[in-house]
């Protein structure tokens, strides 16, 4: 598969437990080592391409996501990573939770499992990546057109 | 004359793998308050005690927190035996032992690795991570998860560790405490690390006492209280001692939890030695009634759970205080008069879990 460019991660806990988060981190550190695609952490959702977040919605933290993909630049893609992030998973019945992380902003990649594996993340992080080449190559066809 | 402000900091934030909101007032460069505003990971999980029966409430306990997850789950079932009066066979008394014990080493590596990046030593960090993914492939092999384990039920363990098995065990943690105390040496003796860690957010043994902190953060102070000695699973068995530090400041506390990792080592060695033969579970017959509170010393601090059960398969109430909602108090005290620059510092020796505070 051929990489373009390297593609910066921006990862938010929306309720998770935890586990997604830390197997997030996990996947960058060196036994995984999803920074060999040249994979950044970034805090800054001003330099990050690919948005990850981990845990299901609630009211109060619906509009901290909200902002934080509205901050991100054109092109991006987010990744629901843990099975609370695609539907809200064990907590779905829990009064505070209103469901996954589609219910705040549009989601293009699912990785699910409780808690996802590190494998799983990289190959979501790779879908990612070629889908973040997509969205560019549309984007210069749309800047050509007009 | 110094001018005030008020920075916020979080809920998202470079340093915090989780989400907390905090207002500092700053006097020019010097935090004079910090209020905290929680509740961005509340989900509402004991309440939904009353959906789930008895038993299938114990993995959304084990779901309270993704690090202790085994702690909790442990927990839990610790109370609601107790409610019921099932005494588990001595062998899954030890297999819980051994878990909980892998389960502290990989948290506070994990902690580590953390502080390591909040003082921006990225190779430091690596390094511990590197090393906690041995522990995450001991639990691997002997549960079946990496994070969320089910391994815990109500009346003893679900899977058994063979004797091949625990021999491997033991030479992997030889090795890691080899490489355990190439990684101290940098995190105790480094000169970059000790200007970050060392002199910086005081707690005093009165405030520790006053304020209710717990755990390490408590024992850096110089408290000598650890919930483990109070025998819940095979801990009377196994001989220790709570492992404390007179000084109080955050280099203390990082101290302290590296010695906790190399007692965990012992404790494992121990009931390695010391583990009968036998069944690792009994049946459970009947309901619940009753309740009960279990204490629970998580790498964290202590975490107490309360169960109330009514006779039916549904509880009445499951109630759990954590760890980093008793520490809080205690990290706002350290925060005042500290700069702007120690914050992220300070709020992470604490080893806030913040999942398992807003449940």
């Amino acid at each position: 598969m051929k990489i373009s460019k390297s593609p910066w991660i921006i990862h938010y806990d929306g309720s998770s437990c935890n586990g997604c988060d830390i197997e997030v981190l996990d996947s960058l550190m060196p036994k995984y080592d999803l920074e060999r695609f040249g994979v950044v952490n970034t805090g800054n959702p001003k330099h990050a391409d690919i948005f990850l977040v981990t845990g299901g919605i609630n009211a109060q933290n619906k509009p901290v996501v909200q902002q934080i993909y509205s901050q991100m630049p054109f092109p991006k893609v987010v990744v629901a990573v843990g099975i609370c992030a695609c539907n809200g998973g064990i907590f779905k019945e829990c009064y505070n939770i209103l469901g996954g992380v589609d219910k705040a902003i549009p989601v293009d990649i699912y990785v699910p499992g409780c808690a996802a594996r590190p494998e799983a993340i990289i190959d979501g992080v790779m879908k990612a990546v070629a889908l973040l080449d997509k969205k560019r190559e549309e984007m210069k066809k749309e800047a050509k057109e007009n | 004359m110094s001018v005030r402000s008020i920075v916020p900091f979080g809920p998202q934030h470079p340093v915090l793998p989780e989400p907390i909101h905090l207002d500092l007032v700053l006097e020019d460069e010097k935090v004079v308050e910090a209020v905290p505003s929680i509740g961005f990971v509340h989900r509402g999980l004991e309440k939904l005690v009353e959906k789930k029966d008895y038993q299938q409430y114990v993995y959304v306990a084990e779901r309270i927190c993704g690090i202790c997850s085994f702690m909790h789950g442990m927990g839990y079932c610790e109370a609601v035996e107790h409610v019921m009066n099932v005494e588990i066979p001595p062998r899954a008394k030890y297999l819980r032992t051994i878990w909980c014990e892998m389960s502290r080493i990989h948290s506070h590596l994990l902690w580590l690795g953390l502080l390591a990046d909040a003082f921006g030593f990225e190779s430091l960090f690596m390094q511990s991570w590197r090393l906690r993914e041995k522990i995450l492939d001991m639990f691997e092999v002997s549960t079946g998860g990496r994070v969320i384990f089910s391994v815990n039920m109500i009346g003893g363990q679900r899977r058994d560790m063979d004797a091949q098995m625990l021999s491997m065990f033991s030479k992997v943690l030889d090795d890691m405490e080899r490489e355990l105390r190439e990684i101290s040496k940098t995190f105790l003796n480094d000169y970059a690390v000790q200007s970050r860690l060392k002199d910086v957010g005081f707690l005093t043994k009165e405030q520790a006492h006053e304020l209710g902190a717990v755990g390490p953060f408590m024992r850096a102070s110089g408290i000598a209280l650890d919930s483990r000695k109070l025998g819940y699973a095979a801990y009377p068995d196994i001989d220790f001692e709570p492992i404390t530090s007179q000084v109080g400041d955050s280099y203390a506390r990082c101290d302290v939890r590296i010695r906790e990792i190399f007692q965990s080592f012992d404790i494992i060695r121990q009931a390695i030695a010391k583990i009968p033969e036998g069944e690792v579970a009994v049946p459970v017959k009947g309901m619940p009634s009753g309740e009960h509170f279990m204490r629970v010393e998580q790498p964290r601090g202590e975490a107490i759970y309360y169960v109330k059960g009514n006779g039916t398969k549904f509880l009445d109430r499951v109630r759990v205080r954590t760890p980093t909602f008793a520490n809080l108090p205690g990290m706002l005290e350290t925060l005042k008069g500290c700069q702007l620059a120690d914050v992220p510092i300070l709020i992470l020796t604490i080893d806030p879990c913040i999942s398992c505070t807003e449940r």
